[in-house]
């Protein structure tokens, strides 16, 4: 779970991180409000959505009067904002977040992150801030630093000392920063955060560290046991039919093609979206109804699936294991009972009562049509869309 | 042949009265899988499919010489229940259960190395040798005995090439789902090693997903000499950048974990590399008979 950079400057400041003063606005009004309350000389009015790219994207604008927060936060607000993430239709700006401006002489990076190969949380720092981590990775990664955390122990003061000396700080940035990345490592292991960037992090010109930018990835496996996170979600940055499917336990990702897809495993879902494209077809979704699904489930994955009004055909392709044959067929004649359904549907079902499920199936009055493999479903799924696709 | 499992293997439940664990451990029986004991904390001294249930793994282990543990317990419990039975000193403790917290199993899998216990998952079908030992949730029926290695990521994605290489008239040695999570247990490296020195095995499956670089690691040891022939399928071709598809390892971040990559890897690696998935168990066979 991704939360806005407002979200993850609080919760770093209540770890003991600095950052910015600085206030949440959704009028122009309540934006000049905090630039007022601030009194700093210059204050910047930043988008709050969920994306990198914000400053080039124009969601970012850096005001010397009461007059220019005023019109930056009218122009911000209410914008489509498009960056390298999302997309060219953009994200809705809802909210913008108004900070004191803050004197930088220099810009480095630091993150604490997963690091799966090694199966340890690490931690890196580089003294090129405030730009594209990857890239500098790749053109010159003698710039990044980064060392591991053991499992089950601290962050050790001389391992920020590596990462800091490292970035070219002296010893009373080193100090600071020391403080700072105890205090972002504590944070992530009491939060379950897998991903914490500050980026950039500012060396001010009084030799003052501060986060000017903040980015929190939480691990959704964890969130029931950190409730105070969970309730940071929100609503307005995901997909309505994503959500809906998030709360009844469907993993669903919309797309932007016309075969609906229902699949049963996360591997498979993803498959089937790619012999679909390879048939010729577009997917229009993922949708893995997984392992517990039962009747209800998949009756509202397929709501959901005939909720895009892009969907011009429904393949579903199952693999019965933990999830039997009989039970999605069950499902699937529940839902097509409820609903009036105007699209062709191709189904393979293949494993546990699979003899069983396409006895449903074929008992019910619903239309479709069957298919022994995947590759044959994906064809038959492409030739009803005929040209369409 | 076989890797780590076989008709020897004995196997503990843990999680055994609750209603999934129950289902499975009845499918596992049914299918010949020596099932020895059950662990459910306060329900010792119980009986369940007529297998003892006790209230620990070391109990277990003591009463009825278990040396496989197979995790079926809710989320929040599992990584403590695999230390458990690493603690206890089975030698493989396969994890089905899903959305184990990431902090939890980076901690869970040092105790596991520490004690020299392997790992099969979290989020996992688990481990099959056909007719010898099913210690997991994926339907039986459609393996056979034979001489193909499968590793896989996903649960339904190994049914699907083991449903094709059973129809393309091979069997399969040992068939593992390593999991869909960012940390796992035994990973594709580490069974690729495992099915190089296993007689039994005559060429190696290897099906891998979006996210991580388990794949190019693969390729890695392949590239640099693999007595057996080895198959590769990647899935997410077509999946987004920045979105978890499903499995919680599954995501490409920036430019890293793209199936494209990874194809890529394989390929000059040597691996015969399937691109459209319906044609697994025909390539294989082609290559084999």
């Amino acid at each position: 779970m991704n939360v806005h950079e407002y979200q993850a400057k609080e919760l770093m400041a209540s770890f003991g991180v600095p950052v910015p003063k600085g206030g949440l606005a959704d009028t122009p009004e309540q934006a000049v409000e905090i630039a007022k309350q601030l009194g700093s000389d210059v204050c910047v009015v930043k988008a709050q959505i969920h994306a990198g790219g914000r400053g080039k994207g124009g969601g970012v604008k850096v005001c010397k009067s009461l007059d220019e927060v005023k019109a930056a936060a009218e122009a911000i607000l209410g914008m489509h904002l498009v960056t390298h993430q999302t997309g060219p239709e953009g994200k809705l700006v809802h909210k913008v977040w108004i900070e004191e401006g803050t004197d930088i002489a220099r810009e480095l990076y630091a993150a604490v992150v997963l690091d799966r190969g090694a199966e340890r949380m690490a931690v890196m720092a580089s003294p090129s801030g405030g730009m594209d981590i990857e890239q500098v990775a790749e053109q010159t990664p003698e710039l990044i630093f980064s060392t591991r955390l053991e499992p089950g122990q601290p962050i050790w003061d001389f391992q920020c000392r590596q990462l800091l000396f490292g970035c070219g700080l002296d010893a009373g940035q080193v100090r600071q920063g020391t403080a700072m990345i105890q205090a972002l490592v504590k944070m992530a292991m009491a939060k379950d955060a897998t991903l914490v960037e500050i980026n950039p992090l500012a060396v001010t010109g009084e030799g003052k560290l501060i986060a000017l930018d903040g980015k929190i990835n939480f691990d959704d496996s964890a969130l029931r046991r950190n409730p105070d996170i969970a309730a940071l979600k929100d609503p307005t940055e995901t997909d309505e039919l994503e959500l809906t499917a998030t709360g009844l336990g469907l993993n669903y990702i919309r797309l932007d093609g016309n075969v609906g897809t229902m699949v049963n495993g996360a591997g498979l879902a993803m498959a089937t979206m790619d012999v679909v494209n390879q048939a010729g077809a577009k997917p229009a979704n993922f949708l893995d109804v997984g392992g517990g699904a039962n009747e209800e489930m998949i009756t509202k994955g397929f709501e959901i699936i005939l909720d895009d009004p892009n969907v011009e055909a429904i393949l579903i392709n199952i693999f019965g294991g933990i999830l039997r044959c009989d039970v999605l067929a069950a499902g699937v004649v529940g839902a097509a009972q409820k609903i009036d359904l105007q699209v062709p549907l191709v189904v393979r079902l293949e494993g546990t009562n699979v003899e069983e499920g396409k006895r449903i199936l074929g008992e019910s009055s619903i239309q479709f049509e069957v298919a022994g493999s995947m590759s044959e479903a994906a064809a038959k799924v492409a030739a009803v869309l005929g040209g369409a696709a | 042949m076989s890797i780590l499992v076989d008709k020897n293997s004995r196997i503990v439940v843990q999680g055994l009265t609750g209603k999934e664990g129950m289902f499975h451990a009845e499918q596992m029986i049914a299918y010949g899988t020596n099932v020895v004991a059950g662990v459910t904390p306060g329900k010792g001294g119980a009986k369940v499919l007529d297998v003892p249930v006790f209230n620990t793994v070391a109990e277990a282990v003591k009463e009825t010489g278990a040396n496989v543990s197979l995790v079926f317990v809710p989320a929040a419990f599992a990584a403590d229940a695999a230390c458990e039975a690493s603690d206890a000193g089975v030698e493989l403790a396969v994890v089905i259960s899903e959305h184990i917290p990431v902090m939890d199993m980076i901690r869970a899998k040092a105790f596991l190395n520490a004690r020299g216990t392997k790992m099969i998952g979290p989020n996992c079908p688990g481990i099959i040798t056909p007719g010898q030992a099913k210690v997991g949730i994926m339907p039986g029926y459609i393996h056979v005995p034979g001489s193909v290695g499968i590793v896989s990521r996903s649960g339904t994605l190994t049914y699907e090439v083991v449903h094709q290489i059973t129809e393309a008239g091979l069997g399969q040695s040992t068939c593992i789902g390593i999991g869909g999570d960012p940390i796992i247990g035994l990973n594709f490296v580490q069974l690729l090693e495992l099915f190089r020195d296993d007689p039994g095995t005559e060429a190696v499956c290897l099906i891998g997903e979006i996210g991580g670089d388990a794949e190019e690691k693969a390729a890695a040891v392949v590239a640099a000499g693999y007595p057996k022939p080895v198959f590769g399928f990647v899935a997410g071709l077509t999946a987004p950048p920045g979105k978890r598809m499903g499995h919680a390892g599954a995501i490409i971040s920036g430019s890293k974990g793209r199936a494209q990559d990874k194809l890529a890897a394989m390929e000059a690696a040597g691996i015969t590399v399937v691109k459209a998935l319906g044609e697994f168990g025909a390539t294989v066979a082609a290559q084999l008979k």
